[in-house]
């Protein structure tokens, strides 16, 4: 049973693994990076307090954040249907992780922001700086080296996410590993999945750390 | 220097109101600083003075009083026309807030992004300015690379960038060590020399105030205390939040005390006889210590002291004789100055 349309299957799944994490979390930043700016600077002590907003916002993101990924998964199937015509394959998985994964960003963003030293903000307003530039020019280069952390993170916790859905047919090696391994017990197949998305991870996490390890400035001597 | 103000405070008030109490911060300050000064805001902490430098570039917007720069009352402009005033006051604060992700020079050029100036015509402004802070050939260097007193350096040359009229000081040494205190000073005075820029300080030194400020204002309790030149706010106070900062060990005006003053060396005598304490309660006459510089080596004093002898001239004769009889040299001093 180890033929070759084995190991085809095996890598197209690899590949769509990686294809839905990588759409998945650069779809995901596009909401949650804004949203994290948002949920900093709108605070109260924030460069744009709007207390209202963030109030809101912050109900918001607890709310996606509190469902199960599984239960997201299976809830949203009416609107990955309206979007994408189906609701199984990779491209279909790619809304869940969105939804899902936005939220999680907007926090990752949020903390990441809010290591921004307050006397550097304080520094730009005194030099007349919007609260556009500030967010644009201080914020966010002065946290790259955590906004890179807090993005391998996500990468590693979306690939996660995408295996799990394979439960519903969701393509790439999760779907593998459930099919193969568990409703046909061929845990050879299991194990070989599974040893992949452990590199995959690993890759991610190790990229991510050590870019932004050099891109960080402040612990050079 | 012509002696228009360039900053004028009239009647300023800022309350920070919590959920559960008001805090006044400053209740009716009125100053007047004017172009070329370097003005010094002396107080202790709490005072109220990191708040008031902050209304002067409406940082903190005062809850009452006006604040009038070059004429403009900032309280009538709307946000985009305050970053424009901001743009023409530099500010240097206690840590420095260099951005830590770009390189010096990058940090200097940055006023001059947000104020739009053209990326050549920045980058020969910042080489200049590194020119003037001594910093040229750190020009490459990220701020965690350099020294606390050269960060400083880098902020004042980063404060310049827009040309502004007026520098704003946040207890801009208040981290450093008394060298690169002293050297950032005697930069700040050769700015304000040489580019005329007035330059306004906030400090807790006295020190501070005593090297580089032309004029002084002390606050006290939310409110201006005293102000006007150093030389005659420092020697003579009128205020008793004046005379603690300027005495900080007390008044010296004890009148039973003369003027005669004499010197003691010590070269060797055991440091375990408490021989000044003993003198005094001898002869039942107080000095007052003048001047003493003396080290402890191997329970051995070395070093001098200058006292000031009572006017009563039996008493002084019976000091000096007690100290002779005690083999330390004693000589007298005339015109003593600390």
């Amino acid at each position: 049973m180890w033929d070759s349309s084995t190991w085809i299957m095996i890598s197209k799944g690899l590949l769509e693994t990686v294809y839905m994490t990588l759409l998945s979390t650069f779809a995901a930043y596009v909401i949650g990076l804004p949203l994290g700016v948002l949920l900093v600077t709108s605070e109260n002590s924030g460069i744009l307090p709007i207390p209202k907003l963030n109030k809101v916002l912050n109900v918001i993101v607890n709310l996606l954040r509190s469902i199960p990924f599984l239960i997201l998964l299976i809830a949203v199937m009416p609107v990955t249907r309206t979007l994408i015509g189906t609701t199984i394959g990779s491209t279909a998985t790619v809304v869940p992780l969105v939804i899902a994964a936005a939220p999680f960003i907007a926090r990752l963003v949020e903390s990441s922001l809010q290591e921004v030293d307050k006397g550097v903000i304080e520094a730009a307003v005194s030099m007349g700086c919007s609260p556009f530039q500030i967010i644009r020019k201080v914020m966010l280069p002065e946290s790259v080296p955590s906004l890179i952390t807090g993005a391998a993170i996500a990468t590693t916790t979306i690939l996660g996410y995408s295996a799990m859905a394979g439960i519903v047919g969701g393509g790439g090696l999760g779907d593998i590993a459930i099919r193969y391994g568990y409703y046909r017990y061929q845990n050879d197949i299991m194990f070989i999945t599974v040893a992949l998305l452990v590199i995959v991870v690993q890759v991610a996490q190790e990229a991510g750390t050590g870019i932004a390890r050099k891109r960080d400035k402040r612990k050079q001597s | 220097m012509d002696s228009k103000p360039v900053i004028k405070i009239e009647g300023l008030t800022k309350i920070f109101s919590g959920k559960t109490n008001e805090v006044k911060a400053l209740e009716n300050v009125n100053l007047t600083i004017n172009r070329g000064d370097i003005f010094g805001i002396i107080g202790m902490s709490g005072a109220g003075k990191s708040t008031l430098v902050r209304c002067i570039n409406y940082l903190e917007k005062p809850t009452g009083g006006r604040v009038v720069v070059d004429g403009v009352d900032l309280a009538g402009l709307n946000e985009k026309e305050l970053r424009k005033v901001r743009q023409s006051m530099g500010m240097i604060f206690q840590q420095f807030n260099l951005l830590m992700q770009r390189t010096t020079i990058e940090n200097i050029t940055f006023p001059l992004e947000i104020s739009g100036i053209d990326k050549k015509d920045a980058l020969k402004r910042a080489e200049e300015l590194l020119e003037l802070v001594d910093l040229a050939d750190k020009a490459e260097a990220y701020p965690s690379q350099l020294s606390g007193g050269q960060k400083q350096r880098i902020a004042i040359a980063r404060a310049l960038a827009t040309n502004p009229k007026v520098l704003l000081c946040d207890e801009a040494t208040s981290a450093l060590d008394p060298n690169t205190t002293k050297s950032i000073l005697s930069l700040l005075k050769d700015i304000n020399s040489r580019l005329g820029i007035t330059i306004v300080i906030i400090t807790h030194e006295m020190s501070v105030v005593e090297q580089i400020c032309s004029h002084v204002a002390i606050i006290d309790k939310s409110g201006i205390a005293e102000q006007g030149k150093v030389s005659e706010v420092f020697s003579h106070p009128k205020t008793h939040a004046a005379q603690r900062l300027v005495f900080p060990n007390g008044n010296k005006n004890e009148r039973d005390i003369g003027s005669r003053c004499c010197r003691i060396v010590f070269d060797g005598s055991s440091s375990y006889e408490p021989v000044v304490a003993r003198m005094i309660l001898d002869c039942g006459a107080p000095v007052n210590i003048m001047f003493a510089d003396m080290r402890d080596i191997d329970g051995k004093a070395f070093g001098q002291m200058v006292i000031q002898l009572p006017e009563d001239q039996l008493t002084s004769e019976k000091i000096i004789n007690y100290l002779k009889e005690r083999n330390l040299a004693v000589e007298e001093v005339f015109d003593h100055v600390g």
